[in-house]
């Protein structure tokens, strides 16, 4: 994914342990709000937003003792930068069962940046249903935003510079859990 | 992944997968209430169609639209073709109304080529069968259906079809379906054996990565899928075997038959079927028959092919480039 990111100099602000604390405090701030999670449903972006989705459901059913629904929301295809890029390979978008009409949907993804990820996924969930509310959980907030989009829960605020990059990897796909902070090679600004 | 889509030999093992693995994701928009994807919005497709077709043209079209394309449907009957128009005027004519891509279907072999090779036109051209040449979206919609009915949909994800046994009937000499098979299932690692009449299998075939038997019933034992081809009466102009009926003694599909195909196997045709001909009632109507699965999945396969080929930046750029970037 983020393959700027692999410097040596990348230096952890967030490790495995950190990572697990903070989706326990989202989670219950996620049953906070919601006053019990009673109709939430968790949608994940690929790839790693859905692995932040799965263990924020299994954290928020041992809360609530009930069955979280959650799954994943490709937005490749509502992307504003599809044209500039050779043909991306699709993600999987899996609706849960009982839809997302009259639900609370949150969105859960790795990084917060740009914010146009999250504009394209709420494209995205206008054409797939009509929830109750939308709201956006990151693991990290690193500010530079484009469009005017902020998020309901947020795991780390990491103020960052441009030249910065902060990858996020998880044990799913990547073998261990870490958030990542380093300095970017030479490589096209306004990536992400 | 290339600019045009002339040949199913064009492919290469992992591009093809990718074809089917955004074929697979293509397939699950089917069931949403919004059946319709923003990726080409903006962009013109025209379906130049030079051959009669129903179900070709109606799949690209719902294809197109699904992707929020623009669609001009061109048909030779009614226009300046029947007045004598070249296929290079035509061509120049769609360029300089700015088409960003066109499929075509043609009755000459190497037409599609012709087009995207000449210099008259820009736009990615998309091959929808030309002559006795080729059909590669025929071939793409049939493998994602047997590695759908074969391996599973979600197991399918990433995979080819090494090591399936397929099988192919009837007229292969006329038949641009069996030829672009026949290249993509080699690339996808699958075995083929072309069964037919003597009469109906083409010169040269000893370079063609694939058995030949004349021998039907010792071929189906060892089938896991059993494509029936049409014999295309329209292509028919010599005697190419006796009488319809002991061609269809000899080659057509009957319960009988396709009770010696192994559990799994499934028993394609590209349509359109001639019951009672290639293909039984009784075959045509079973649950192992994937004609209409067939139609379904054409839509979805070529929604893929579209949108690896359109949806990315101007396709012009390059003629291999890498489809698989970071995604983020």
């Amino acid at each position: 994914m983020d393959s700027s990111a692999h410097s040596d100099a990348a230096r952890p602000v967030l490790e495995g342990p950190d990572i697990a604390r903070v989706l326990t405090r989202i989670a219950h701030e996620i049953v906070e709000r919601a006053k019990g999670a009673d109709d939430v449903v968790l949608l994940g972006i690929p790839t790693r937003g859905v692995f932040l989705a799965r263990r924020l459901a299994a954290k928020l059913e041992e809360i609530t003792g009930r069955k979280i629904p959650v799954g994943s929301l490709d937005i490749t295809m509502y992307r504003d930068d599809l044209r500039m890029h050779p043909p991306r390979a699709l993600a999987r978008t899996e609706i849960p069962s009982d839809g997302l009409d009259g639900r609370l949907v949150v969105l859960v993804d790795d990084v917060l940046f740009s914010g146009r990820t999250i504009r394209a996924a709420l494209d995205a969930l206008n054409d797939i249903g009509r929830p109750r509310a939308v709201q956006l959980a990151v693991l990290v907030d690193r500010g530079h935003r484009e469009l005017p989009i902020r998020a309901d829960y947020v795991g780390k605020n990491l103020p960052t510079s441009l030249r910065e990059t902060v990858k996020v990897q998880l044990d799913e796909e990547d073998g261990r859990d870490a958030v990542l902070l380093g300095e970017k090679q030479a490589s096209p600004a306004g990536e992400r | 992944m290339m600019r045009h889509l002339i040949s199913a030999a064009d492919l290469t093992r992992d591009e093809a997968v990718l074809i089917l693995d955004t074929a697979e994701e293509m397939a699950r928009v089917a069931d949403r209430p919004i059946k319709k994807l923003p990726a080409l919005r903006g962009r013109t497709i025209c379906n130049l169609f030079f051959e009669d077709s129903t179900r070709t043209r109606i799949s690209f079209e719902a294809a197109e639209k699904r992707l929020s394309a623009d669609v001009i449907n061109f048909a030779a009957k009614g226009s300046s073709v029947s007045k004598g128009e070249s296929l290079k005027d035509t061509a120049q004519t769609l360029e300089a109304m700015g088409v960003d891509a066109v499929v075509i279907r043609h009755g000459a072999s190497g037409a599609p080529y012709r087009l995207a090779n000449s210099g008259w036109i820009d736009a990615p051209v998309i091959n929808a069968g030309d002559g006795t040449h080729q059909h590669p979206t025929q071939a793409l919609l049939d493998a994602f259906t047997m590695r759908r009915r074969l391996l599973g949909p979600d197991a399918g994800i990433g995979q080819d079809l090494s090591g399936k046994r397929i099988t192919v009937v009837g007229d292969i000499l006329h038949s641009r379906v069996a030829r672009s098979n026949v290249d993509l299932l080699h690339t996808l690692g699958a075995q083929v054996t072309l069964v037919a009449p003597p009469t109906l299998l083409p010169v040269g075939m000893d370079s063609w990565p694939c058995d030949v038997s004349y021998d039907l019933d010792s071929t189906l034992p060892k089938s896991d899928a059993v494509m029936m081809l049409r014999v295309q009466r329209e292509r028919m102009n010599a005697a190419f075997f006796p009488t319809e009926r002991e061609y269809s003694r000899r080659y057509g599909l009957d319960g009988d038959r396709m009770a010696k195909m192994p559990e799994h196997a499934i028993v394609m045709h590209p349509g359109p079927m001639v019951r009672g001909m290639e293909i039984t009632a009784e075959v045509a109507d079973s649950p192992r028959c994937t004609v209409i699965e067939q139609v379904a999945n054409g839509v979805h396969t070529r929604m893929a092919v579209l949108y690896l080929l359109l949806g990315g930046n101007e396709p012009a750029v390059s003629h291999a480039r890498p489809v698989e970037s970071e995604s983020k």
